[in-house]
């Protein structure tokens, strides 16, 4: 057009960009549309619900957490009658979820490290045997191996007359596998104060030591006198005190059943020991290639200034390998605890089993299964916060 | 010709090389070593021969055998199994021509694996009551995938037609397994039917691939510039990522139902499979997102300079690199998918470790749980470490072209 023309050239150049095509606006408008249809999805779904359990006459109400359970846990840690609440049963399989995580997360990292380090065994027979182990955990489905475990292993285990007994007072048998268990005696009060102060001691001088090391003195006498610390004062704390700090009570084979001593279920010992031999696998080469992620030259060169084998592996090797290695860990310990919900395929009374008791109960499904996902997200989130400050605490500070 | 003095010669000692010297270095290297060396060799003999000895004399194998129509599909129609089969046809056909046009040596191997397991198959069946025609026609399909390869690797199928192949195999597959319904030749099969075998790798293959555009969409998002786009991914992710996969199908199971209109009923295979998409695509995402960040910010920076408009720069320069590079990651996510479609029986699906469980039900097998454990096993082993290998090469391979 003819006005248009007309128009000075600047003023084109000057035109505002048209709102349809300013990316500032169109930045929002997306986000407004996607949230527009995010909140229309969910609210349409949410409405549905709403309407069925309305019909069904359940809807959403946390007033049932306060209502008796009326149901026996096995095992717990702590005290629970079947007159306590829903509450209590959900927090009483919390802390089941939680004692299988921390003894599997433990089992699961000494077994890993071990077959780690014989992944990488010179013995050819040692590595590949741990390199079966690894294969043949990590392709097997987790379900198979602790149904193997607890229904062809722990099961199967000679009825409660015929005990197993092995040496250092454990039973094993169907009910479970016993253990003497351990119990302060009267001296304990002092033995134990020995041992704080063995600890103190000992780790005194291992940080004197870590200074004197950072300063190029030597070191050995030191560390030495750590160790000894922590292993001399204790010791003679326990020779120092009458007639023992610690008994055992062990278990002892009565005509039906076995008194006394630590009982841990067949469930619990299933769960745990799969729980701990699967991740085991995964952690082993995760280990074995963090060890292998050390360049080669790191050892040579650690060997050239004179670094003898073990302060190669610990000044040099290991915290260079931790840096690979942490990450990938935390995440197979945010799996094994995930993975602990199995529980509810061979009947441990763990968060999620105690939870499907209570919904089908209350007839309260929707509530809590919300109530258990906050509770994983909550435990993962401060798994990983903790692996995170452990693992700021590893990595080598660059500029 | 001048011949030498054999006795000027001197050969490294015998205790060096050979099979001597082989054992010196790795078994018996010092004290420690060989006495680990001849304890955990007796161990594995005599456990070896222990199980040697079970699997040959003690085993009662015929819980396997006479329940393997059950082990492979499940409650499917005896009379309507040739459909498995059938679909079966469509699948190595396709894989074949694949592994034959693409020439990827990890390709091959896969396709090589998917023959020799239904080879494998053929010979296992050939005890149980499914009778010969399932023995030809695995063994049939096995041929079937070599000759596909071996034709595509003379004359290359365009990668267009390949493509329409898989989307038209995976339409005849549904359309086979869970028929038409009616008086037609294929009368619906419901999917409360399939089992075993079947259902496990049905669940685990739709479960990855349904979930793709879901989890690129969701990393592309977790890396948006805008801010609710990306909180909205990255909260869907971690959500996912936190909780058991089990309190997911749950979830699935109990509440899908609930979610959905008055009057929509979803059959418990498909709320599973429901429950396994949500689950991996929050795993999906996050290979993907690896692979995003491993694009050099060079290669984005080059596309808008020659003035690709943001999603042209994501389709044809960033995913194409990206996500050739998340391929092992993905295979690896459904190794472990395949193995947590064992879950779903706690949701009541008889998948292989369900029709275990159920056959052990039955009265006349109840001592036989180790056997049908270990057969399971044997199955998921096979499989994933097969899957295992072949992701293994296929990083290397993409590893060779890596620019």
């Amino acid at each position: 057009m003819p006005e248009k023309r007309s128009a000075p050239p600047g003023a084109a150049r000057h035109a505002p960009v048209p709102f349809w095509r300013d990316i500032r606006v169109l930045a929002i408008l997306s986000q407004l549309v996607v949230l527009g249809v995010v909140v229309v999805i969910g609210g349409y779904l949410l409405n549905n619900l709403v309407t069925a359990m309305d019909q069904k006459g359940f809807l959403p109400d946390l007033g049932f957490l306060g209502l008796t359970a009326g149901f026996e846990i096995a095992e717990k840690v702590i005290a629970y009658a079947p007159s306590d609440t829903y509450a209590d049963a959900l927090l009483v399989g919390l802390l089941n979820t939680l004692m299988v995580s921390i003894v599997g997360i433990v089992l699961a990292t000494l077994l890993g490290l071990l077959v780690g380090i014989a992944r990488l065994s010179r013995n050819w027979l040692v590595s590949r045997l741990a390199l079966g182990y690894v294969e043949l955990f990590r392709n097997t489905p987790l379900l198979v191996q602790l149904f193997v475990l607890y229904f062809v292993v722990f099961l199967q285990m000679p009825p409660v007359r015929e005990s197993l007994a092995l040496p250092g007072a454990l039973y094993l048998n169907q009910r479970g596998v016993y253990l003497p268990r351990p119990e302060l005696t009267s001296s304990g009060g002092p033995w134990l104060l020995s041992v704080v102060v063995g600890v103190v001691l000992a780790g005194l001088a291992w940080w004197l030591a870590g200074r004197r090391e950072a300063a190029g003195r030597p070191v050995a006498g030191l560390r030495v006198l750590a160790i000894s610390a922590l292993i001399g004062i204790p010791v003679l704390g326990w020779l120092s005190v009458p007639g023992g700090a610690v008994s055992f009570e062990a278990p002892e084979l009565a005509r039906f059943n076995i008194q006394g001593g630590l009982r841990f279920t067949p469930e619990f010992a299933a769960l745990t020991v799969g729980l701990a031999l699967y991740t085991a696998a995964f952690i082993a080469e995760i280990i074995r290639g963090g060890i292998e992620a050390v360049s080669k030259g790191q050892r040579e060169a650690a060997r050239a200034i004179g670094l003898r084998e073990g302060q190669t592996l610990r000044l040099v090797v290991l915290p260079q390998a931790l840096r690979v290695i942490i990450p990938p860990l935390t995440s197979q310990y945010l799996n094994l605890i995930k993975n602990s919900s199995l529980a509810l395929a061979i009947g441990y009374a763990d968060l999620f089993n105690v939870s499907r008791t209570i919904s089908e109960q209350t007839g309260q499904p929707v509530a809590v299964i919300v109530i258990v996902m906050a509770i994983y997200l909550v435990i993962s989130l401060i798994t990983s916060v903790l692996m995170n400050f452990y693992n700021r605490a590893v990595q080598i500070p660059e500029r | 010709m001048t011949t030498r003095h054999e006795s000027t010669e001197v050969g490294p000692p015998v205790t060096e090389v050979g099979v001597v010297g082989w054992l010196r270095h790795n078994l018996f290297n010092g004290l420690a070593s060989s006495i680990a060396t001849i304890v955990i060799a007796t161990v594995l003999v005599v456990v070896g021969w222990l199980l040697l000895e079970w699997v040959l004399f003690d085993a009662r194998w015929g819980v396997i055998t006479e329940n393997m129509r059950l082990f492979l599909v499940g409650l499917y129609p005896q009379s309507e199994i040739w459909r498995v089969w059938l679909t079966m046809v469509a699948l190595s056909i396709v894989t074949g021509l694949s592994a034959g046009t693409w020439r990827s040596s990890a390709l091959r191997m896969m396709a090589m694996m998917l023959a020799a397991g239904q080879l494998a198959l053929a010979f296992l069946v050939v005890a149980s009551g499914l009778g010969l025609v399932a023995t030809a026609a695995l063994a049939a399909n096995a041929l079937l995938v070599i000759v596909a390869m071996l034709g595509a690797q003379r004359h290359p199928v365009g990668r267009r037609w390949l493509l329409l192949g898989w989307l038209v195999s995976a339409v005849l597959t549904t359309v086979l397994l869970a028929g038409l319904g009616g008086a037609t030749p294929l009368p619906a099969v419901s999917s409360n039917q399939w089992g075993g075998l079947l259902l496990t790798i049905l669940l685990s293959v739709v479960g990855i691939a349904v979930s793709f555009p879901f989890g690129v969409a969701l990393a592309l998002g977790r890396r948006s510039k805008l801010p609710v786009i990306r909180l909205l991914a990255t909260a869907y992710i971690e959500l996912v990522r936190a909780v058991p996969l089990i309190t997911i199908l749950f979830m699935a199971a109990l509440l899908l139902p609930l979610f959905l209109p008055e009057g929509v009923r979803i059959e418990n295979v498909l709320r599973a499979m429901g429950g396994i998409i949500i689950f991996s695509a929050a795993y999906v995402a996050e290979n993907v997102r690896g692979g995003l960040q491993a694009i050099p910010a060079g290669q984005i920076e080059a596309a808008q300079a020659i003035g690709l408009r943001s999603w042209q720069c994501n389709l044809y320069i960033v995913l194409p690199q990206a996500l050739r590079i998340t391929i092992p990651a993905n295979v690896g996510l459904f190794i472990s998918l395949l193995k947590d479609t064992t879950l779903v029986i706690i949701i009541g699906l008889l998948e292989l470790l369900g029709i275990g469980r159920a056959v052990l039900a039955q009265p006349e097998w109840l001592g036989a749980s180790f056997e049908v454990y270990v057969f399971v096993a044997a199955v998921f082993f096979v499989l994933c470490y097969a899957l295992s290998q072949a992701s293994y090469r296929l990083e290397k391979e993409l590893g060779v072209g890596e620019r």
